[in-house]
């Protein structure tokens, strides 16, 4: 082979390479990207998580065998899948439907313990004070739709109330007085996120035709607040006033004029 | 009985290809602890970690940070591979092999060997430039990029998990195969099997050729899905088939009807020799 074919082949074979990578490059960003999907309990943050995860299957294969099976209407309720071409989470890695296939919180976390790589860690799934336990998981946040929730109607509901395993702690119940009857009471659930794992019990248990609880994960769901708001009535909190990160750059100038001058500019009083 | 003993790789091999996969799938159904995972990522007995190569690379470049259980499952597959294996894991344990071979059986039967759509020759050496930058864009987009499309991927998980659209990308590789470019994926394409032909460049099973024995009928060459590495032996030399892309199937074994191939450890100095002897 002469210096020219060679050369000639070089760039044909680099031409072609760069093509295909770069279609499969793309769809492989693509499909990485998909928000609303739920991850297993202690997982890493998604961007870390779809980069760690091998894709072994072995928290799904540890969780279909888990001790606490729960079986509803004679058919067993299997939590965690992998996902296959077509399924709503980046192709390979695990996620649950919380819906039709909600996480038990298993005492013992097989899942996680499973995990060969790391994607799934203990260290996702502990309090401030480094304790691990399945009611330490964020695998999501519940949200209702005040809407479609018939609580909120007046109706007497509670399924997702007594379905949670963080039972009066991330649900509670708000008694309030329903004025259009006059004689009754609304039970609102009210959500607390910070006992919420994401486990999606309440989305299962929920009665309306398509559930007016949902999971989502909480990095799509949750806002923030940033550090000009600062709860003034809770020490811990006007602890962020110190680490304020947030510059001030516009400032209104003290105005060194008269208010007589100043607010009633231009304007001339009819007599 | 003669039938079988022409065959005996190609029973073997199928018998490994669908334990393998019948041991996943149990694992996840029954919960049976021999071989759990699949094939970017399997532990054995429970405790052997056995990590797939090129995921493991992938990873590497997307900037995961890689835990020891990778890393233990790394060593045992060179081990095993680099010293006895060779490229084995293509024909022993790789189930997209089976569709691949399939497609060459279509093949075969309906004899359009040589219609291609695309030119082979050309993109010989493709699967090592798709490896190289399938890394190089795990690294920008921060995720194993080839790991979205591996077709092995989707097989293994498809049977021991949920197999979902899984069939259309194995149709793809089968119609691939079968009609657009003979032995297309597994012989130009796939950057898992160039890292296997790369990690067991220098094992010890190796295919021997004896030059005595052949009667130069081509048998060995219709039938090899990597006939390039048979080339540089067959009817030229005693020698083993060096050429890294070698599976070690042992389909050519079969098929020789003169005893002139036949499964051997390579020993290196003896082999330098040998090509000093043939050239002399
Ligand atoms: S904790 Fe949830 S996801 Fe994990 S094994 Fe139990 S049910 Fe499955
Ligand atoms: S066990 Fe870990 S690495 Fe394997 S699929 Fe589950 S999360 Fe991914
Ligand atoms: S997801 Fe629902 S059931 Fe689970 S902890 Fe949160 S509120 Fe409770
Ligand atoms: S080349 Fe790839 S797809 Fe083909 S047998 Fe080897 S690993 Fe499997
Ligand atoms: S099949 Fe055997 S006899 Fe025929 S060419 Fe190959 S090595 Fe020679």
């Amino acid at each position: 082979m002469d210096r020219r074919t060679f050369l000639n082949n070089l760039i044909q074979l680099s031409a072609a390479t760069t093509a295909a990578g770069a279609v499969v490059a793309g769809f492989a960003e693509e499909n990485k990207d998909k928000p609303l999907t739920l991850r297993p309990p202690g997982a890493l943050p998604e961007d870390e998580f779809i980069k760690t995860c091998i894709r072994c299957g072995l928290c799904v294969e540890a969780c279909k065998n888990r001790d606490n099976k729960m079986i509803v209407n004679g058919k067993e309720i299997d939590t965690l899948f992998l996902a296959a071409p077509g399924d709503k989470a980046p192709i390979g890695t695990p996620f649950f439907i919380a819906r039709t296939g909600p996480c038990f919180m298993c005492d013992d976390i097989p899942c996680m313990y499973a995990c060969p790589t790391g994607a799934l860690t203990p260290k996702e799934c502990q309090n401030d004070k480094g304790e691990v336990a399945i009611d330490y998981a964020k695998m999501g946040v519940a949200a209702i739709d005040p809407s479609s929730c018939i609580a909120f109607w007046g109706l007497q509901c509670t399924a997702c109330y007594r379905a949670c395993p963080e039972l009066d702690k991330a649900i509670t119940i708000e008694w309030k007085q329903n004025k259009r009857t006059g004689k009754h009471a609304y039970r609102i659930p009210v959500l607390h996120e910070e006992y919420c794992t994401g486990c999606g019990m309440c989305e299962m248990a929920c009665v309306t035709e398509k559930p007016a609880i949902k999971i989502f994960p909480r990095e799509v769901f949750l806002g923030k607040a940033g550090d000009r708001y600062v709860k003034g009535w809770d020490v811990k909190d006007q602890q962020r006033v110190k680490k304020a990160s947030t510059k001030t750059t516009t400032k209104t100038p003290w105005s060194k004029k008269n208010p007589i001058q100043n607010l009633n500019q231009g304007v001339n009083w009819n007599e | 009985m003669n039938k079988i003993f022409k065959n005996r790789y190609l029973i073997l091999r199928r018998l490994s290809q669908f334990t393998i996969l019948f041991l996943y799938f149990a694992a996840n159904y029954w919960g049976w602890k021999i071989l759990i995972g699949n094939l970017s990522f399997s532990k054995l007995f429970n405790t052997i970690p056995l990590t797939d190569p090129y995921a493991f690379l992938q990873m590497l470049f997307a900037g995961a940070i890689i835990s020891s259980n990778l890393i233990i499952g790394l060593v045992v597959i060179l081990l095993f591979y680099g010293i006895i294996g060779g490229r084995a894991y293509c024909s022993w344990v790789c189930p997209v092999n089976l569709i691949t071979d399939l497609a060459a059986w279509v093949r075969r039967k309906t004899h359009h060997e040589k219609d291609n759509l695309l030119s082979a020759m050309k993109i010989k050496k493709f699967r090592y430039a798709f490896l190289v930058i399938m890394l190089i864009f795990s690294a920008v987009i921060g995720a194993a990029a080839y790991e979205f499309i591996n077709p092995i991927g989707f097989f293994t998980r498809g049977v021991a998990f949920t197999l979902g659209f899984t069939w259309v990308w194995l149709l793809v590789i089968f119609i691939f195969d079968a009609f657009v470019l003979k032995n297309g994926w597994c012989g130009h394409i796939c950057p898992v099997g160039a890292t296997y032909a790369l990690i067991g460049a220098k094992n010890l099973i190796r295919v021997y050729h004896t030059k005595d024995n052949c009667t130069n009928c081509g048998n060995c060459f219709a039938i090899c899905p990597e006939n390039q590495v048979l080339s540089p032996v067959i009817t030229k030399k005693d020698d083993f088939i060096h050429g890294i892309e070698c599976t070690n199937c042992g389909r050519c074994i079969e098929v020789c009807n003169d005893n002139a191939l036949k499964f051997s450890l390579r020993n290196f100095i003896k082999g330098e020799k040998n090509e000093k002897n043939s050239s002399n």
